[in-house]
């Protein structure tokens, strides 16, 4: 069953075309990575995705609802890591957790039983008490994910979520990102080429709003006759501007 | 459920930067002892503590429309609130736990400031609580002025136009640190056609037991309070709209 199905999707600022006639399918319990430099229409197909953009024209189906005409139900069944780390910096990392469950309406009970099961998932237990506004990026970045996936969502949107990253806190993150193959859903945008090969079931290459080509890794490669995914993908985008 | 949690967020965020407590607490109080002690050395009678207390009072809110400002554009820019538009939180849920949890707030600083002032010789009577709870449709202009800037400004922006120019305008344009009638002309009817004067004299009036003087200062705030919470509104709906 297909997740995620767009047709004809396209968004429009003014007179920039940030997404045009995107057609896309991801399937359930697929991870799915959109690949591009900046400015090729990630971030906007996602902000599409998770209602927080309307689209200019086209449709989007995700768990068959309506992105445009259901969007209540839409975002009951999504949970999105954006850009940027989104945390509310005075509160503690438990208090984060909690206001997450707290808008999403949970009972005392399953609050304190979603933060104790996130937090050990996410190896956040040291740092409960601390402030999120005081930790490091990679903390940062694991509480914003492990914030996402409070309300059990289907599908997850996770937003260049290495982005400024060391490479020992991205491997970390990668790891998180890892165990949650399969169980949901996950729609991750990057500029990383190795992030895109190490973690996506396929991979997407975007570029100028376009969607250049999809595939794994391994038919990324062959598509482009390249040994290296960086390789195949510097094929692809250059392919398309000659 | 959803409003409380949010809210409960809005109050953590103000009360936990201890810049905020500084000047929203701190800078009013030590306003009051400095003025007060020049005043006992050069009596002004616009600084006699029952002229006094009721304008450090308000320009003390002043403070709360930088701190909403701040919370809101932080928010914008941090993409915690493109985060929360993807829960069920709804539009009226924002709105409310934005202001609803800064409004005791806002009341709080303003019983610190009499309670001040009683210390430094405010005769103690019911009219204390009576400006107090007078002080509520002030409050609402100044934390809507706060949604309002949040909702359109930066955080660089908000510090520049509600840390510099609002706190300014007023201090300058509410009569509590010179007579209005003294620089007179358009000065001072630009000044009584903003509602800060009259919040002021609102209160003056309360703490004097008038009633039948601060019905037009009344009206005045009620009305800048009203429009200030309905473009406040209206800006909010549409960044929302547009993120």
């Amino acid at each position: 069953m297909q997740a995620i199905k767009t047709e004809h999707l396209r968004k429009e600022y003014r007179d920039v075309t940030a997404v045009e006639d995107l057609n896309l399918q991801v399937a359930q319990g697929e991870l799915f990575s959109l690949l591009g430099v900046n400015g090729a229409g990630k971030t906007t197909t996602i902000r599409m995705l998770s209602c927080l953009s309307r689209p200019t024209s086209g449709e989007a189906l995700l768990g068959g609802k309506s992105i445009v005409r259901d969007t209540a139900a839409v975002k009951a069944m999504i949970g999105v890591s954006p850009q940027e780390t989104a945390v509310a910096p005075n509160l503690t990392v438990k208090e984060n957790l909690e206001l997450m469950c707290g808008v999403h309406g949970f009972s005392k009970e399953k609050s304190r039983q979603k933060v104790t099961a996130l937090s050990a998932q996410f190896g956040l237990d040291a740092v409960l008490k601390k402030k999120a506004g005081r930790l490091s990026g990679g903390w940062q970045r694991r509480l914003s994910i492990a914030m996402a996936l409070i309300s059990e969502p289907q599908i997850l949107f996770l937003d260049e979520p290495t982005l400024g990253l060391d490479v020992l806190a991205r491997s970390d993150l990668w790891d998180a990102i890892r165990a949650l193959k399969g169980a949901i859903t996950i729609i991750l945008t990057t500029h990383y080429m190795e992030e895109a090969e190490a973690l996506s079931d396929r991979i997407g290459i975007m570029k100028d709003g376009r969607l250049l080509t999809t595939g794994t890794a391994e038919e990324l490669k062959q598509l482009a006759g390249k040994d290296k995914f960086e390789d195949a993908f510097v094929a692809i985008v250059k392919e398309d501007a000659t | 459920m959803k409003l409380l949690a949010f809210s409960g967020r809005t109050a953590k965020e103000i009360l936990r930067d201890p810049l905020n407590l500084a000047f929203g607490i701190g800078f009013p109080v030590v306003l009051l002892l400095l003025l007060s002690a020049i005043q006992a050395n050069i009596p002004v009678s616009l600084f006699e503590i029952q002229q006094l207390a009721p304008g450090i009072a308000v320009f003390g809110l002043a403070f709360f429309t930088l701190f909403s400002a701040t919370l809101v554009a932080r928010d914008r820019e941090s993409a915690f609130l493109a985060r929360l538009y993807t829960t069920p939180l709804t539009a009226l849920d924002f709105i409310l736990g934005y202001l609803l949890p800064l409004l005791p707030l806002a009341l709080l600083q303003s019983l610190v400031c009499y309670g001040v002032a009683i210390i430094l010789g405010l005769p103690v009577t019911g009219n204390i609580l009576y400006a107090a709870a007078l002080m509520l449709p002030a409050a609402l202009f100044f934390l809507s002025t706060g949604l309002l800037c949040g909702s359109v400004l930066n955080v660089k922006q908000v510090g520049a136009v509600c840390g510099a120019l609002f706190t300014n305008l007023t201090a300058w344009l509410s009569g509590t640190w010179f007579d209005l009638n003294l620089v007179g002309g358009v000065f001072r009817r630009i000044a009584h056609a903003l509602p800060f004067v009259h919040a002021v004299e609102l209160e003056r009036a309360a703490l004097r037991g008038s009633v039948s003087t601060l019905a037009p200062h009344l009206f005045w705030v009620l009305g800048y309070a009203a429009a200030a919470t309905g473009l406040a509104v209206g800006l909010f709906l549409r960044q929302m709209k547009r993120q």
